[in-house]
């Protein structure tokens, strides 16, 4: 292995899975108030539904493809077996993945052309959509140039990703692979990496809990039963003033 | 019974002189920041108009607010949980700034810095989004007193009920009226903001019902912007935040009162404690709609009957919070005189600002302005006007035009009753006797049985009319707003705060500890 892999798949990964635990946690807690989505619907929304629908489901799916072959490699490698199944599941994955390139292709073009939402793009709206782009397109490339994905990820890089989670890297497998795999093993640190410092932290605040929690909140600044006990004090009377 | 303690609003929709006094007061306290310009958490709207943002009452547009799901219950227009996770990357029903208004302001730098020259320079406007000149194609308050143009006063929601021939009527041009609709943030009991918020930011606080985004915990999902009927719940383009009307909480809680309260020059505005029985709110908000205010009105509870006050010290309500309730102006308004109504029951969210309907536009007529008889009886001030400018006070007239008004009562009755014109008429019949009773008192020309006729059918007596007059006519700063004290120090104590170190830092007395005695 030389200096870039040993960089790239292993000190940065763990350099950034540390930046992004300690930095989100930080944000989370201490500065609330950076965490939003920064939607710019509100400036322009009808362009917008064209690319961001696509891009967010799009980027889910494939997300959720990626955790599958991470959490439960032998499931994928075993309905990988019936070449059908894996024409399906490498179909579907491609058409996400062209989604979200189209997507984020289209959320960049918007953001450049259209002169509100440029009023509020910052420098890292820019770089983060630059390596979203990156990432989205390396990642079809590797669909489509080094088939097939599905199979040799779960057979090959879960292990080391494992390896990495066990704190004893071995990224032999990894290193062997085709630059456009390791930069997109790269482009995905660097993404974690970017979190703590982009409108990127959305994605860990999505609001799941809003599916249990009942419609009406109330909150009381203190224990109002316990503060204000009926039986003792003192008393109002019914009389009008 | 679930007792709670809630700060409630009336405002006197008779008293308005549209001068936009409470907005600027809360945009120069609130709103004056970036992201923030084009928000008015207090806005004053010509009616018939289509207000701000435009035609907001149209629920077919802007999907707020509540609806029937067809099972006896509500869900939520717009949003709500199914809703608002599915639309959370593109929201179809949110308002784009175009329906409010792009801001901007002008570019005043050039006519100081402009060189000398044979042509004045101007100062070119300029949006304050992008910085960029632009063409202005609306801004607060643009259809301000335009009731009768095409554009804004004909397009008005509330018409959709009016046969062809009264919105004619009411656009006459010698017959035109209008009236001025000031209008913040409700604080509803059944608040669709907080049930449509994902993130769970959106909160109503218990001591007095305010209701607050948590500016922490938003995450910009901008779903309240849609849930909100009466589009309150502004979405902040720049800092990626919903902001509303906090009621001026800083400013309750140290016993004053709002800003735009505090600053309305017609002095309509009332503020005080109501105490409700929270258990009976999903009920209310699910009644049918021919019910609706009623319900609401149930709901709102005696606060000298006893049960209510020992069921409310129960809830650790503060004794404070349940004398302020007992002198109350806004229970006096909405239970105790039945003068007040909510604005658009039918969206469902128990809203807790109520209004005394307008009786001016209503009964305003021109028509008999030159009847002799009723000119010798003005005073000689009164006769420099022309004919046309002077209302009609003939008794029959007045109180005959109820009916016959110039400004249909369904019109009103789509603002303020979801349609019950009983609810409107048989308040402004009140509002009509008290102006009879008044007029036999001070001005002492109008037929006494005819007064007393006018008052019995309004239900009123003259002691309770005069106590209506004086809390409209002649109330003083402390009598419209009685504002419960927000006992911090209990919170302090509660909090296990250290008291002493408080003291200090909130700026009274020293951050020490007490000496011990021989320490
Ligand atoms: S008026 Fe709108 S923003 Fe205010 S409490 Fe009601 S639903 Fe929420
Ligand atoms: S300050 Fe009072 S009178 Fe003036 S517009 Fe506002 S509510 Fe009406």
């Amino acid at each position: 292995m030389n200096w870039f892999d040993t960089f790239s798949l292993v000190l940065f990964p763990y350099a950034a899975v540390a930046v992004f635990v300690i930095g989100m946690a930080y944000r989370y807690r201490q500065r609330g108030f950076t965490v939003t989505s920064l939607s710019s619907q509100f400036l322009e929304g009808r362009s917008l539904f064209w690319a961001v629908v696509p891009f967010h489901i799009g980027i889910l799916v494939v997300l959720f493809g990626h955790l599958l072959a991470f959490l439960v490699p032998d499931a994928i490698l075993a309905w990988n077996a019936v070449p059908v199944r894996l024409m399906i599941l490498e179909g579907m994955a491609l058409i996400f993945g062209l989604a979200t390139l189209v997507g984020i292709a289209g959320l960049m073009y918007r953001r450049f052309t259209n002169e509100r939402v440029r009023a509020v793009t910052t420098k890292m709206d820019v770089l983060l959509e630059v390596v979203l782009l990156a990432q989205v397109g390396f990642g079809v490339w590797i669909a489509v140039g080094y088939r097939w994905g599905s199979s040799w990820f779960a057979s090959d890089l879960t292990p080391y990703l494992w390896s990495l989670v066990a704190f004893s890297p071995e990224a032999t497998a990894a290193a062997a692979m085709p630059l456009v795999v390791k930069l997109h093993i790269l482009g995905a640190f660097l993404l974690l990496f970017l979190v703590p410092f982009t409108r990127l932290a959305h994605v860990f605040v999505a609001p799941l809990h809003y599916i249990v929690r009942p419609y009406q909140q109330v909150i009381w600044n203190w224990n109002r039963k316990k503060i204000r006990d009926p039986r003792s004090g003192t008393s109002v009377s019914g009389r009008r003033r | 019974m679930d007792v709670r303690s809630q700060i409630s609003m009336v405002f006197h929709l008779d008293k308005c002189i549209g001068c936009h006094t409470c907005s600027v007061a809360c945009k120069n306290i609130w709103t004056d920041r970036k992201g923030a310009e084009y928000m008015w958490w207090n806005n004053v709207e010509t009616k018939p108009g289509t207000g701000y943002p435009g035609k907001w009452e149209n629920q077919d547009i802007y999907k707020g607010g509540w609806e029937e799901d067809g099972n006896g219950g509500i869900r939520l227009k717009g949003a709500g949980k199914p809703k608002s996770l599915s639309n959370i990357f593109h929201n179809p029903h949110m308002p784009s700034i175009d329906d409010y208004y792009e801001p901007f302001t002008y570019k005043y730098l050039d006519l100081i810095e402009a060189e000398a020259g044979d042509i004045q320079p101007t100062a070119r406007p300029v949006s304050m989004i992008t910085g960029e000149p632009m063409d202005i194609q609306m801004g607060p308050n643009w259809d301000d007193d335009l009731s009768g143009t095409p554009d804004y006063a004909r397009k008005d929601p509330n018409l959709e009920d009016l046969s062809e021939a009264e919105q004619e009527a009411m656009f006459q041009l010698e017959r035109m009226a209008f009236f001025y609709l000031p209008r913040i943030c409700n604080h509803c009991l059944n608040a669709a903001c907080v049930a449509s918020c994902p993130s769970g930011a959106i909160y109503k606080r218990g001591e007095d019902g305010v209701v607050l985004i948590n500016q922490d915990v938003c995450r910009g999902w901008r779903m309240c912007v849609t849930a909100c009927p009466y589009k309150k719940s502004y979405y902040n383009w720049d800092t990626g935040k919903s902001e509303k009307c906090i009621l001026c909480y800083p400013r309750l809680e140290s016993g004053y009162a709002p800003a735009c309260m505090h600053s309305c020059v017609g002095r309509i505005r009332y503020l005080g404690v109501i105490l409700y029985d929270a258990d009976r709110i999903e009920e209310a908000a699910s009644a049918d709609e021919s019910e609706l205010v009623e319900r609401q009105l149930d709901m709102l509870l005696d606060p000298f009957d006893p049960e209510v006050i020992a069921a409310a010290k129960e809830n650790g309500v503060a004794d404070s919070t349940i004398e302020s309730a007992q002198n109350s102006p806004t229970y006096k308004f909405v239970k105790e005189w039945d003068l007040a109504l909510p604005l658009h029951p039918e969206f469902r969210t128990l809203p807790m600002l109520f209004y005394v309907p307008p009786l001016l536009p209503v009964m305003a007529s021109v028509a008999d302005a030159n009847d002799n008889a009723q000119r010798e009886k003005i005073h000689d001030i009164g006769k420099k006007w022309p004919d046309e400018w002077v209302y009609d006070t003939s008794i029959d007239q007045l109180f005959g035009t109820i009916d016959d008004a110039r400004f249909p009562l369904e019109y009103m009755a789509s603002l303020f009753s979801a349609g019950d014109v009983e609810a409107v008429k048989s308040r402004l019949e009140k509002l009509m006797a008290i102006r009879l009773h008044r007029r036999r008192e001070t001005v002492g020309d109008v037929d006494s049985a005819t007064v007393d006729k006018a008052l019995k059918k309004a239900g009123l007596t003259g002691q309770r009319a005069n106590a209506i007059y004086y809390l409209t006519s002649l109330a003083k700063f402390d009598d419209r707003f009685v504002i419960p004290p927000a006992h911090r120090e209990q919170a302090i104590e509660m909090l296990d705060e250290d008291v002493g170190a408080t003291k200090g830092e909130t700026g009274f007395g020293f951050k020490r500890g007490t000496n011990k005695r021989g320490a």
